[in-house]
């Protein structure tokens, strides 16, 4: 006779007339395969956990956005998100579909040269620069953003000593009508220090101002907050062209829109409630066309978008170290990916799929990361079927911050595959090692020998 | 293990205890072992059957079969006496 597949039993209390805290929907439908990549075969090549991360989707999605933007606006132009996920393949992905690039420090500023974008094409973010940095972005010609006076101070000193006229735009906060109101990055509109650095800039002849730029938030899921800063950046252009006459090249509405993850705490799936990438283009840009731009001054719509056009395109695939019952009765699997390399665990609830078949049974589950440390949850609820060890997961939807953000800590930071649209699965980071951690760490002369006595032992 | 005697238990899956009014759902493997202990088998035969029947191996059987009767006693659904 042949033997019956085997899954673990299972009993579960029926709460009938009561809320499920835990949620309607379970997660029981396997995702065995991504992009015609069978999970199992990724893992075996690549290791568990590996992050994968799709070529095609990321290329749809850019284009989906840039037609969204660009069925409504004359003139558009997306600039990559570096600190979203700056490793060089995916970068060199939206360089290739003519995203330029946005930064935020040197290093970032540095890669993107590496990468081969012309200095003109990179737009410096940013509240930390150096001299060393502005000093690059001036002579490559890269657009600098202005976050602070003494930013606007310094880099009128450095364009006197190079004698260089740097291309700057001012970086504006304001309130869109969201809490909480995002006025750390820039000068306030509402209260006049917009328009102070602005008239700062214009008579103190030293810095050519091409641009206005805002960055009102992240994870905005009301595209009326985009409409309210386009209109408020638009009325400052509209207002340097009258007092300076003086046309602007550029209105910067930084980044920001929602991916479709789901927030922690959130009633609905983030597949139901964050507004599609239209709706976002349909606010910004009527906001724009509607504020009195004669046609031949209409600036370019510049967008810093990042985690809506990767975080879809990212998976983590893992493995179950172990399970067990906890004291409450709660079922509790042990994962060998944690907060430490799924740092955005900290405000999603991700979507985890089991890799493989399984029956229609579930069973609620805390999902731990393998850290030993009491934060690494990676999903404190989740309906699962039952999983055993050595079974794998697909984390859904983490393109975005993960791999820049990661830990090396206590665990090392794992691979990252591109499935590319040539059929193949390209490594394009490796598994860091012993190696990457101790490369840096210098032993004094005094410490290099020990020896443990008995004694000492104890 | 003593399942209590006044537990009915269905053929879908479904568990009722008449005492308190709680119902539960069971996977079909985890219906069996219950019938199996109500029947009066005991542990180590329904390793045995459980091993014979199923794709999997006897360490498995023993952490799952610990578990699930760790959730049979923490639902109530044992003898009082074996509880403790």
């Amino acid at each position: 006779m042949k033997k019956q597949l085997y899954e673990r039993p299972l009993i579960q209390r029926i709460n009938t007339g009561l809320m499920n805290k835990f949620g309607t929907k379970t997660e029981y439908a396997p995702t065995s395969h991504i992009d015609g990549f069978a999970v199992k075969d990724l893992i075996k090549e690549f290791g568990s956990p590996v992050f994968v991360l799709s070529e095609q989707t990321i290329r749809n999605t850019y284009r989906e956005a840039v037609r969204a933007f660009k069925t409504r606006y004359p003139r558009v132009q997306f600039a990559w998100s570096y600190k979203t996920n700056y490793i060089n393949a995916v970068c060199n992905i939206f360089h290739q579909e003519g995203s330029w690039a946005e930064v935020v420090s040197g290093f970032e500023y540095q890669k993107a040269i590496n990468n081969g974008v012309p200095g003109h094409n990179i737009i410096f973010n940013g509240p930390d620069k150096t001299d060393e940095d502005l000093r690059a972005a001036i002579t490559n010609n890269s657009p600098i953003h202005i976050d602070h006076l003494d930013e606007l101070y310094r880099l009128t000193e450095l364009a006197e000593e190079m004698n260089k006229r740097p291309n700057v735009a001012i970086r504006v906060n304001m309130d869109t009508g969201i809490y909480p109101m995002w006025d750390r990055f820039g000068f306030n509109y509402e209260n006049g220090q917009a328009w102070d650095a602005i008239n700062k800039i214009m008579l103190g002849e030293r810095l050519e101002l091409i641009g206005v730029h805002c960055h009102i938030g992240t994870f905005m899921l009301s595209p009326q907050a985009y409409a309210t800063a386009a209109f408020k950046l638009s009325d400052l252009a509209l207002g340097i062209k009258k007092k300076y006459n003086k046309t602007l090249q550029y209105i910067d509405m930084g980044g920001g829109f929602a991916s479709k993850n789901t927030l922690k705490g959130s009633y609905l799936p983030g597949t139901d409630t964050v507004p599609t990438i239209d709706q976002f283009a349909e606010a910004i840009t009527t906001a724009i066309l509607n504020a009195g731009f004669i046609e031949k001054d209409l600036p370019l719509l510049i967008l810093e978008t990042g985690r809506a056009l990767i975080d879809e395109a990212g998976y983590l695939l893992g493995s179950v170290i172990a399970n067990k019952r906890l004291s409450d009765g709660r079922r509790a699997s042990i994962m060998d990916f944690g907060v430490n390399i799924l740092f955005t665990a900290f405000w999603y609830d991700h979507k985890i799929s089991p890799a493989q078949e399984f029956s229609s049974y579930t069973e609620d589950t805390v999902m731990y990361g393998p850290l030993c440390m009491n934060i690494d949850v990676v999903r404190s609820n989740v309906t699962l079927p039952p999983l055993k060890k050595d079974d794998h997961v697909v984390v859904h939807t983490v393109g975005a911050y993960n791999m820049t953000q990661w830990m090396q800590f206590i665990a090392m930071r794992p691979s990252v595959v591109l499935l590319g649209i040539d059929g193949k699965a390209h490594l394009i980071r490796s598994k860091e090692g012993l190696e990457n951690i101790e490369m840096n760490e210098v032993m004094p002369e005094f410490l290099k020998n020990h020896q443990l006595s008995v004694a000492n032992a104890k | 293990m003593k399942i209590l005697k006044n537990i009915a238990l269905s053929d879908t899956g479904f568990v009722f205890n008449p005492s308190t009014g709680d119902s539960f759902s069971v996977n079909p493997i985890g219906l069996s072992i219950l019938k199996d202990f109500k029947d009066g088998k005991s542990e180590a035969d329904i390793k045995k059957r459980l091993l014979s029947e199923y794709q999997t191996d006897r360490e498995t059987i023993e952490k799952d079969l610990y578990d699930f009767m760790k959730m049979i006693e923490q639902l109530h659904l044992t003898e009082y006496h074996e509880q403790a």
